[in-house]
């Protein structure tokens, strides 16, 4: 128990997907312009990303390794993304039109979202069991929303500060990140 | 004579780091030394050819309803193979590199230009807009790992630049180092664009 918490909180805090990692950072620096849009596409990753986890885990010991097909990683994960990321988008505009209105926008793009394929890649590499491979990448799915959260949040301020024409938009935002980031490395000795 | 224009513009008007602002990742993830910019962005810039070549060939047989499949498809297979490459001919780089081989496949810049460019021209001026962007994206990686490099360690390139009094600035080759650098080249080039 205490093992799937370590890996909870690494993931959400010490690893951050973002801020430490790099991965993801195509959606946070377009969908953080409003805390609204970020908190969409915080559940909507979280979703897909916990699915993949799972649906990844499976291929790679059920099929792949007994084929000694390792080398076919990177195209099976991708187009299993891909496929699961359509499959979800189905089920929840069958089964929940609000949901699928509030996501909608954001579903299509999470299969280019590098983070769900890092995860999927890292649960490998680190060799994590089944029930450690979701956690790691809820976890890993949380820290991503709590960082564009917070990254939104910030934004919204910064539309009415004034900052120097050469560093309005993405200038700026990137320095920003770069102070978030400072401080999320004072996770780093939590583990 | 359009073959050099589709290759500058990757280069400079359209630079995929510092205009287009895609493929994020490698480029803040990678960066801690020159040579690792470099490379990554010469692997990106194979696979950004490969595919744009490929699916500008087959721009007339691929539906459009399953091309994001497809155009996957083949950017997924020239990124194994790039791998496969690297890991047999270069493993000291593959291990720097780590995830992001792989992670090229998700790359937003290969996927754009496939779709903004590829499936819409001929294979010429694809082929030219793949090299374009390829060293456009190259040319962004490696300055950002100079300048990184420069302070984080003092040298460039694994050479002595600023000599042994020099105190690395660790935080340059640490991540919030990555932001900050990209951050402030941005805002420099919108500064001499905007001064013309």
């Amino acid at each position: 128990m205490t093992s799937l918490l370590i890996i909870l909180l690494s993931a959400i805090l010490v690893n951050n997907f973002i801020l430490v990692k790099f991965l993801g950072i195509c959606p946070f620096l377009g969908v953080s312009k409003q805390v609204e849009t970020a908190v969409g596409m915080g559940a909507a990753v979280t979703f897909v990303m916990a699915l993949a986890s799972a649906v990844t885990y499976v291929i790679q010991y059920a099929i792949l390794e007994p084929f000694g097909l390792g080398y076919l990683q990177t195209i099976a994960f991708i187009l299993v993304i891909a496929a699961l990321v359509q499959f979800v988008e189905m089920v929840i505009q069958k089964v929940s039109p609000t949901l699928y209105d509030a996501l909608g926008v954001y579903l299509p793009l999470i299969t280019t979202n590098c983070a769900v394929l890092g995860v999927a890649i890292l649960n490998i590499d680190a060799g994590y069991n089944f029930i450690e491979t979701i956690f790691n990448g809820i976890g890993a799915a949380l820290g991503f929303t709590l960082a564009i959260v917070l990254f939104a949040g910030i934004r919204e301020r910064l539309e009415t500060a004034p900052i120097a024409k050469p560093l309005q938009g993405f200038p700026i935002a990137l320095i920003t990140a770069c102070l978030m980031s400072i401080a999320f490395l004072g996770f780093q000795g939590l583990l | 004579m359009n073959f050099m224009k589709n290759l500058w513009n990757g280069i400079i008007p359209e630079n995929p780091v510092f205009r287009l602002v895609l493929g994020m990742c490698p480029v803040l993830a990678v960066t801690t030394a020159a040579v690792n910019g470099l490379g990554m962005g010469l692997s990106t810039t194979a696979v950004l050819i490969g595919s744009n070549v490929v699916i500008s060939l087959l721009r007339n047989f691929i539906p459009s309803k399953v091309r994001i499949p497809a155009f996957v498809v083949i950017i997924a297979s020239f990124v194994t193979i790039v791998g496969m490459l690297l890991k047999a001919y270069a493993p000291a780089l593959d291990k720097e590199l780590g995830l992001f081989i792989p992670l090229i496949v998700v790359n937003c810049i290969i996927l754009g230009r496939a779709e903004a460019f590829a499936s819409k021209n001929k294979i010429m001026d694809a082929l030219a807009d793949g090299i374009g962007m390829g060293l456009g994206f190259t040319l962004a990686l490696t300055i950002l790992g100079m300048v990184r490099e420069l302070f984080g360690t003092g040298n460039i390139f694994g050479y002595s630049i600023l000599g042994a009094s020099f105190e690395p600035a660790l935080i340059m080759i640490l991540p919030p180092g990555a932001f900050l650098t990209l951050g402030l080249l941005m805002g420099l080039l919108n500064k001499v664009s905007q001064a013309k």
